[in-house]
């Protein structure tokens, strides 16, 4: 290893050898839960031959190049929508942005069937217009989050020399906020575009089979096909759009870190004057239009065909009619809570050993570990790219020759939420990881504190509210969790997005009533949990909670 | 690297990986000692009453483990992938239209449940008898009956009257391709038409202002306008036992089954090549046929019994009556036709 030459001491081999034994524990989480069960379906695929035929034929292009324009376009649409709301959110001290940013948070956890059929009641025919904008629904969130994180820490001074100079505000935002903002933008773009790239119930229900993408078409042969050589090469391209998006956002998170100045979020806030308040009208529109669906939906689930009725409400606690679940909406929902904590947990162990691992790959010298570094990063975000139908079919042709045979165990529910939560966490933590100066620590450790006193002083406060942020925000994505859930979850065990779907899936009114009550019943969970992150992830403005 | 760092994560990693060890064994565990367990996969709309489940369990002296795996299509690809080392013991819910596709990969071995002469074997698809019948279900086109009353239009009754201009734009189906009510009712028009005439049917159909969806929920729930939805269209392809989900205060229907517009579909059960406890499987089978789960199959899934002389649900017999003349394809056509159809027909619509 060439990390051992050069006279390291015995401590340094020690702690080198100690890293390396950390970082193998989430690389193995990878490879077992991730990596392997999709390369063994994808070779399958390969195996039985005909993928270069797929590959040659003009209309998996034409498939690829739908994907990547739709997918590009509702990423444009939510940067645009979420820029307003991230300077409401970073810049505004008015009474109800703490909701405000509570509420943006709900529709990113909203079953996509529900979405859909909310879509579809104002666009009744599909098309591209509803699919482009419900996709880009669920991801403003993401870009105002994003970049509200990095906005309300920037320095303000900056833009007010501009202004003193003589610059118009427009002019002053253009060439003094915007490029500040701009990886940011950046980094929340490639998110974004991924889980548009790869979003699939949306599709299917607005694009109503004539629009289809890699990934309907990645499920429509795997699942009722069983042609799996056209999915492993339509996986292929998907797999190509993925890495280049995730490069695209790594360039970018590389140019920040050198670029900004951070302020504390208590200084940068205040009220609006002047031309602001047209942009505060505008995020005030972008939040009414993220508002309507979830209040057609909870209109929904407390009308009846005779009027206003809490019947909805009231089925939670039983199995709705003719018995359409396995269990109650309320069992439904304990085991939501449940499967989303052990995901929550073992995301946050495996994240944060990654976290810690990818700093100290950063901070160690050489080009080699900095290149591993770089790698790991990247095919930590993988998970976010590749489409649920792979790795769930990949689990049953994989996960048998492990002892005790997972693949109908309980556990396989909360292990492929975590693997989606995992990038998320990741992308939280990391930053502010990287942001704890060595040198505090070091010092702690001169003045003659123990280890032990050192992380109570100085890691954990500064870590902490972080930690904090990024398991509620796991919490919450997995509690919304469908793709891979639905496809893993034991009928004894749906979570509430689960539930919602099968009710939705059988006639009949109260079914109906009852699946939109479940729904009002996640949201409510959703804007807890997010209620109580941003109370840790807030309070002083001290640390930021980091990206996302 | 910060040995702090490592030992902060290494202490947060361990309390995590404890804890979640901790809620993850609480599900399993058990009593497992001396019963045998045998897991029966099935699709994702199996349903049974707890108490019926629990009686068999004490009667057989065996541990049924249920495990949902998607619909019949998904249900039947699973089984063949994981044949080696299937999944499960025994399977339910793989239908008539992805029978041969189950049955030329063997997955199924042969059993012939001492159950299945009590009617089942009326919808046998094998001579070994590796699939036994246990309930049938019928695509047919639904209707809203107060729709055409209000308009005095007479509601239609046939597929030829689906293409008759007077009910143009009224009517919603499912997509063959991602459906399976959508690919029944496909299906239906096939046998019905032949594998010459139904292309020439379905673009009628479609100049007569036919939608396709891509979902049963979408179609059923949005765009009919007979359920809870109250969509624009009074037509809809759904299934034979849909309008007894329908019935008013009044106890009236308010839908209506067309009974000539049926596709009938059959769901099978059989024990797996691979199951290492066959003979705790084969009892797995003879339950699905027995008369005390049989009599639950209406009520809790929507379709028919295959056994003779089990009771529908009160009111079904006016209500949901199962159509006595649906269309059915033989299942080695299916299997044989089944993606040139889709194809074809995605060509036609232009999807």
């Amino acid at each position: 290893m060439a990390l051992a030459h050069g006279g390291l001491t015995p401590a340094r081999t020690v702690r080198t050898a100690g890293l390396a034994l950390l970082g193998l524990l989430p690389v193995a989480f990878l490879v077992v839960f991730f990596a392997w069960p999709v390369v063994a379906i994808v070779g399958r695929g390969f195996s039985a031959g005909g993928v270069d035929t797929v590959l040659g034929d003009p209309q998996t292009w034409r498939l690829a190049g739908f994907t990547l324009a739709s997918a590009a376009a509702s990423t444009v649409v939510a940067v645009l929508a979420g820029l307003p709301v991230a300077y409401l959110l970073a810049r505004v001290r008015l009474p109800g942005v703490g909701l405000a940013r509570t509420l943006v948070l709900v529709p990113f956890v909203l079953p996509t069937v529900v979405v859909g059929l909310a879509f579809r009641a104002i666009w009744p025919d599909g098309g591209v217009l509803p699919l482009v904008l419900a996709n880009a629904f669920f991801n403003v969130a993401v870009v105002a989050r994003t970049v509200a994180g990095l906005w309300s820490h920037l320095d303000p001074r900056a833009t007010e020399a501009a202004r003193a100079l003589g610059a118009s505000p427009w002019r002053a935002f253009r060439t003094v906020t915007l490029p500040a903002l701009g990886p940011a933008v950046a980094s929340a773009a490639a998110v974004v575009f991924l889980f548009c790239a790869t979003s699939f119930g949306v599709v299917l229900i607005l694009g109503g089979g004539h629009y289809r993408t890699l990934e309907t078409e990645i499920y429509l042969r795997t699942v009722d096909l069983l042609d799996l050589s056209g999915a492993a090469a339509l996986s292929l391209i998907q797999f190509a759009a993925v890495l280049a998006a995730l490069a695209l956002g790594a360039m970018a998170r590389r140019r920040r870190e050198n670029a900004v100045r951070l302020r504390s979020a208590l200084v940068t806030a205040r009220r609006p004057r002047g031309g602001e308040w047209w942009t505060i009208g505008a995020a005030v529109v972008v939040l009414a239009l993220l508002m309507t669906p979830i209040v057609a939906l909870l209109v929904e689930s407390v009308s009846g065909s005779d009027g206003w009725s809490l019947a909805g409400y009231r089925a939670l606690s039983g199995t709705g009619a003719n018995d359409a679940l396995q269990v109650s909406g309320w069992t439904a929902a304990k085991n939501s809570l449940a499967a989303a904590t052990d995901a929550t947990l073992l995301a946050m162990a495996v994240g944060v050993l990654a976290s810690v691992v990818l700093v100290a790959l950063r901070r160690a010298p050489g080009r080699l570990a900095r290149g591993m570094g770089e790698t790991m990063d990247a095919a930590l975000m993988l998970p976010l790219g590749v489409s649920a139908v792979t790795v769930g079919f990949g689990y049953l042709v994989t996960l048998d020759a492990l002892p005790g045979d997972l693949r109908t165990s309980p556990m396989l529910v909360p292990l492929a939420q975590a693997l989606v939560i995992i990038p998320l966490v990741v992308r939280m933590v990391l930053p502010v990881l990287r942001a704890v100066d060595v040198r505090l620590r070091q010092a702690a450790s001169t003045l003659g504190a123990s280890p032990a006193r050192v992380w109570r002083e100085i890691d954990l406060p500064l870590t902490a509210r972080s930690l904090v942020a990024a398991a509620g925000f796991g919490f919450v994505v997995a509690l919304g969790e469908f793709g891979a859930t639905s496809f893993l979850a034991r009928p004894d065990a749906p979570t509430l997005p689960v539930a919602v779907a099968t009710l939705m899936g059988r006639p009949g009114e109260l079914n109906n009533q009852m699946a939109y009550a479940a729904c009002a019943l996640l949201m409510v969970v959703t804007v807890a949990a997010v209620a109580l992150i941003d109370r840790f992830g807030s309070v002083r403005g001290h640390g930021s909670v980091g990206e996302f | 690297m910060n040995p702090r760092t490592a030992r902060t994560a290494l202490a947060v990693a361990t309390v995590a990986v404890l804890a979640s060890a901790c809620s993850l064994s609480s599900g399993s565990g058990g009593d497992a000692q001396q019963t045998p367990e045998v897991t029966l996969v099935t699709h994702n709309s199996f349903v049974a009453p707890q108490d019926v489940l629990d009686a068999f369990q004490r009667r057989a002296g065996i541990k049924l483990k249920v495990v949902k795996y998607g619909d019949a299509g998904e249900l039947t690809n699973k089984l063949v992938l994981t044949k080696a080392n299937p999944i499960g013991d025994v399977a339910y819910g793989v239908d008539s239209t992805f029978a041969s596709r189950a049955l030329g990969e063997g997955v199924f071995q042969p059993y012939t449940s001492p159950e299945a002469d009590r009617g089942s074997q009326r919808y046998a698809v094998d001579p070994e008898h590796r699939l036994s019948a246990v309930d049938l279900g019928d695509v047919c086109v639904n209707v809203d009956s107060g729709y055409f009353a209000g308009k005095s239009l007479p509601e239609p009754k046939t597929y030829d009257d689906l293409a008759d201009p007077k009910y143009k734009d009224l009517t919603v189906a499912e997509d063959p391709a991602t459906a399976s009510p959508g690919l029944a009712f496909l299906l239906g028009t096939i046998a019905k038409f032949g594998e010459q005439g139904w292309q020439g049917y379905w673009t009628k159909l479609k100049a007569n202002g036919l939608k396709v969806d891509s979902g049963w929920e979408e179609a059923y729930t949005k765009d009919f306008s007979g359920s809870s939805g109250k969509g624009p269209r009074p037509i809809v392809v759904s299934y034979a036992s849909s309008p007894a989900a329908e019935v008013g205060d009044d106890g009236k229907p308010r839908t209506k089954a067309l009974l000539d517009t049926c596709y009938r579909q059959v769901e099978y059960a059989g024990v797996l090549t691979g199951s290492k406890q066959a003979p705790e499987a084969q009892k797995v089978v003879d339950f699905l046929l027995s008369q005390q789960f049989q009599t639950t199959v209406a009520a809790n899934m929507y379709v028919y019994p295959a056994r003779q002389g089990v009771d529908l649900p009160a009111g079904w017999a006016q209500v949901a009556p199962l159509p006595t003349s649906p269309a059915t394809l033989p299942a080695d056509q299916v299997q044989a036709g089944r993606e040139k159809w889709i194809g074809a027909w995605r060509s036609l619509m232009g999807a």
